[in-house]
């Protein structure tokens, strides 16, 4: 150890793991990061995985955060390098004072190492090894024994891992005890042979207060199963199949019916993403509430169909869970880069309703949400998370669900209305809100019945080639948007401490790291107003925020800066006035890389604060 | 060209149906299609099956993809439900119908350049799953919108109208709907409507996919000699199986057939097809046999029609995926949503 001081911090640090893909780390992983849940530290864990099933690097980044951050920070205070393929970078990549804990079994030479930072060596093969014989569980208790050396090194109470194990497991007991066992080989070796606690401690806090830890997949999977979906349909692709897979599991938990075992609920794991589409959007003209999942060459491939429920005016939920684009692009990397595919998507003039949650809760909420509005407004609405929040967990808000809610299902005319006389055209304006009402299949013996179509018609579903028809229609459409934009969830402003000429304007899963840069700004004496989106056509409040400050930062996760071409398009604005805030390695954003953006932008305006300039 | 009601003119003693309607309630707008289309024959045995079957006409939802076939449900069935969707994608949209609502009867039209090119997959993924449909292919062997050119069914050899011979290997619609599962498969001429109407009626009977390949000449650009989807060709090459009478289960039996000559087929809803044998080794449960006669007799330039093949035990996707008896489009919010006090308990798990 050279003259640089080991990193000293209590419950504000990051621990990376360094795996191989297929080894199951991920579970150990994952218990490691809820043990320190429960000593109440939040905890914003990341998976970094490669598109591949076993042998691949594998990362697992859990930030330890008592101010709660859930954002990415960068850097790693303890790596614990699993994984020899990448063991000289892993090494690189420890912070200065940092902590390096490895599998010691197989003696490395010096250089193979860093003079400044500390390392921590266990023979965790050599113990399995002994301990085991089944190769499969020499594999797996190696995890769960590094699980336990850390608990010891970072001061985790033993027990409270322990008993998570037992809830993990709760009824497996021979598993309960195999477990534990191992952890308790890992702690008890880290305790004779290692000076525990290291600089990294946890400690038992009250940070996590009555918050949940679900990833936003789930999340969405459990929105559509709230907001009232009974058909799912859906093409696998990374990184949105786990939403299905949750939907699914949900239903088959609360959706099955107690009397006979029936479902109801459908879910159709169809040919490709055009049928997936299509399932969705026949399902929805026949009166049910109907999603799919997707990702970004998903979209691509259900362009024409979104063309035709956007004219044909019928409802469906997409899911784009998204990832780095163009093409295949970085299929288990996150990305928001979907935007544009999404806002026009298909060809001729459209406009499609999009929502922006920002953590597990809005994809929850939203999701559900969702159902409503495209039911309400008779076409596609798109939920667009990203990989980050999709596949992650993270801590967020419980659910909540207002019981006396009730599903708006929209304009939909019934037998008794029109039994009652009531005019219908299925692309008629009567309430002039360019909103039409609907009928459903097998709704009337001889009234309402109408021929939907991709081609032009008249106001009563007539096909009509006549100019006047197409251009009554396609006003009504824009009219319909327009509404579109007093329905969609509504802008959340965090104004700056002091008045300030300056904006940012972010979506989605940046939020997080957002908070923290803005926080970190502030401490510097730079002083910003956010405004974070959460749905398009855009509100006219974000284009008034737009023009309430002379100079607004767009901090998006892609590379053209598609909200920014949106909001100057829609918003009509000078592109001076917005300023590309860009993060678009795959990675998630961080506060760092923001506050650095602005904050070097900005950095003549900056106030520094008196106690600072001395220092310096 | 603009939508053309038909005039409704109704004879005060036009015959009735078990439900009420008459022949004309049936019927749709007017055909814009070319004077001698066989379409319009295919639709007017439509109106006729569905007269026949006393189906109310708002409990058929009548999908279609997009070419002169897809335009046919605008000119039937003006009662009912249409959604005339895009180019090859009618089998998804129809799946997504049916998952919504079992009770309706879901009638899917489509092309030969609908079905076997664009839509090749929808249609093979329709008939695997076991989507409770009558999938109606109309199938000219030619593009006709676009003037003429060859579509993947027209025949190796077969001469288009400006003298171009076609080279690639047709595909056998009927061959592929055997293959992939499909529980009831037909082939009919839409210049037969003897034997096309009983099975569009054993079609819309039947619980599962039953497809329909009807042969029907396109008069404008696949009528002359040398096509072998032309009206004389069809006419000289026809080798039918079978004819069939549809029988309710309310229907007296009254015809009697001479002793060997008759199959008869009970279907799920009580239903009976009367196949009067026509080849009397011919077995229409026998799948694979099925499929090794339609082989045969393509290789010999003949056209095999009639009831190809139905499954007695047919099931569908509904019962697959165990989905509850009524309509999921009708559940409501209480049977959707779950609520709070669950929401309470899935958060609990959650920490």
């Amino acid at each position: 150890m050279s003259q640089v001081k080991p990193i000293e911090s209590s419950n504000d640090f990051v621990i990376k793991f360094a795996n191989v893909n297929g080894s199951g780390s991920a579970s150990a992983n994952e218990l490691f990061a809820r043990a320190i849940m429960r000593m109440g530290v939040p905890v914003a864990p990341r998976n970094i995985f490669p598109s591949n099933i076993q042998g691949m690097p594998t990362w697992y980044e859990m930030r330890v955060s008592a101010a709660g951050w859930l954002g990415r920070r960068g850097g790693c205070d303890l790596m614990v390098a699993m994984n020899p393929q990448t063991w000289d970078r892993d090494i690189a990549e420890i912070e200065p004072g940092g902590y390096l804990f490895y599998d010691s079994t197989k003696a490395l030479p010096r250089s193979r190492f860093r003079e400044d930072i500390t390392v921590l060596g266990i023979p965790l093969t050599e113990m399995c090894n002994r301990e085991y014989t089944d190769a499969r569980q020499r594999q797996l208790f190696k995890n769960i024994m590094y699980v336990g050396a850390l608990t010891a090194l970072l001061g985790i109470d033993f027990a409270v891992v322990e008993k998570l194990i037992a809830d993990q497991y709760r009824g497996k007991d021979k598993l309960i005890g195999a477990n534990v066992n191992a952890l308790k080989l890992g702690y008890e070796y880290a305790k004779a042979n290692l000076s525990c606690p290291i600089g990294l401690r946890v400690e038992r806090s009250n940070g996590v207060g009555d918050r949940i830890f679900i990833n936003g997949n789930d999340a969405c999977g459990l929105g559509a199963v709230y907001g009232g979906a009974t058909v799912a349909a859906w093409y696998p692709i990374t990184p949105s199949t786990s939403v299905i897979e949750a939907f699914g599991s949900y239903c088959r938990k609360y959706r099955t019916d107690p009397d006979n075992g029936m479902a109801r609920y459908a879910i159709v794991q169809a040919e490709d993403e055009l049928a997936s589409i299509g399932m969705v959007i026949g399902a929805a003209w026949n009166g049910s509430r109907a999603f799919t999942a997707t990702s970004g060459p998903g979209i691509s491939l259900m362009q024409e169909f979104f063309g035709l429920a956007y004219f044909a005016e019928v409802p469906a939920v997409i899911f784009d869970v998204q990832r780095g684009g163009p093409s295949t692009g970085m299929p288990t990397r996150t990305q928001q880069s979907d935007l544009i595919s999404c806002a026009y998507a298909s060809h001729g003039d459209t406009k499609h309703v999009m929502l922006f949650p920002e953590d597990p809760y809005e994809c929850f909420t939203l999701g559900a949400q969702a159902f409503d509005l495209a039911d309400r407004l008779q076409t596609p609405v798109f939920v667009l998370l990203d990989l980050d929040i999709g596949m992650n967990d993270r801590l967020c808000k419980p659910f909540d669900w207002d019981d006396s809610r009730r599903y708006d299902r929209g304009k939909i005319m019934t037998a008794e209305m029109l039994d009652a006389g009531k005019n219908f055209g299925r692309y008629l304006d009567v309430d002039g809100d360019g909103i039409p009402w609907r009928t459903i299949p097998g709704t009337h013996p001889s009234k309402g019945a109408f021929f939907s179509r991709g081609t032009t018609r008249n106001a009563y579903a007539k096909y009509s080639e006549a100019g006047t028809d197409y251009v009554y229609n396609m006003e009504r459409l824009r009219h319909k948007l327009e509404t579109a934009k007093t329905l969609v969830p509504a802008p959340i402003v965090q104004m700056a401490a002091q008045p300030t000429r300056f904006g940012a304007i972010h979506f989605g899963s940046t939020s997080a790291a957002m908070a923290e840069a803005l926080s970190l700004l502030e401490h510097s004496g730079v002083h910003v107003d956010a405004m974070r989106v959460r749905g398009f056509p855009f509100a006219d409040e974000i284009i008034d925020f737009i023009n309430a400050h002379d100079q607004v930062f767009v901090v998006e996760q892609n590379e053209s800066g598609q909200l920014r071409m949106l909001l100057l398009t829609e918003g009509d604005i000078d592109p001076k006035k917005l300023i590309r805030v860009l993060h678009y390695d795959g990675t998630p954003i961080t506060a760092r890389f923001i506050a650095g953006k602005i904050g070097d932008a900005l950095s003549s305006h900056k106030v520094t604060p008196l106690r600072k300039q001395v220092a310096s | 060209m603009t939508y053309l009601a038909k005039p409704k003119l109704l004879r005060a003693d036009a015959p009735r149906n078990a439900v009420g309607y008459t022949r004309r309630d049936y019927e749709g707008a007017i055909s814009t299609l070319c004077a001698g289309c066989g379409h319009d024959s295919i639709s007017a045995a439509v109106v006729q099956a569905c007269f026949d079957l006393d189906v109310e006409p708002h409990r058929v939802a009548k999908l279609s993809g997009i070419g002169c076939s897809s335009k046919t449900p605008d000119y039937f069935l003006g009662a009912s439900h249409g959604f005339n969707t895009t180019h090859g994608r009618m089998p998804s949209v129809l799946t997504g119908a049916a998952l919504a609502n079992r009770d309706l009867i879901y009638l899917g039209v489509s092309g030969d350049g609908d079905s076997a090119s664009i839509g090749i997959a929808q249609f093979a993924h329709a008939m695997r799953r076991g989507v409770n449909m009558t999938y109606i292919c109309e199938n000219n062997g030619v593009y006709g919108l676009t003037k003429g050119q060859f579509s993947a069914t027209a025949d190796k050899g077969s001469k288009s109208k400006r003298g171009v011979v076609n080279n690639d290997t047709p595909i056998d619609l009927v061959a592929l709907a055997l293959q992939l599962g499909a529980s009831y498969v037909a082939r009919s001429f839409s210049g037969d409507k003897e034997q096309l109407i009983p099975l569009i009626k054993g079609a819309l009977r039947h619980r599962g996919p039953a497809f329909i390949d009807v042969i029907s000449p396109c008069v404008t650009f696949n009528n002359h000699a040398g096509s072998t989807k032309s009206y004389d060709y069809v006419r000289e090459h026809n080798d039918a199986v079978n004819r069939i009478d549809f029988i309710l289960p309310r229907d007296k039996i009254e015809t009697s057939y001479p002793p060997g000559s008759l199959r008869r087929i009970v279907q799920h809803d009580g239903s009976i097809l009367h196949l009067r044998k026509l080849e009397t080794e011919y077995d229409p449960t026998d799948r694979i046999g099925a499929m090794n006669y339609l082989q045969e007799r393509h290789a010999l330039g003949e056209i095999v029609t009639g009831l190809i093949f139905v499954s007695e035990d047919a099931d569908d996707l509904h019962r697959h995926l165990n989905t509850v008896e009524k309509p999921l489009n009708l559940l409501g919010d209480a049977y959707l949503c779950p609520g709070s006090q669950v929401l309470q308990s899935i958060n609990d798990a959650l920490r």
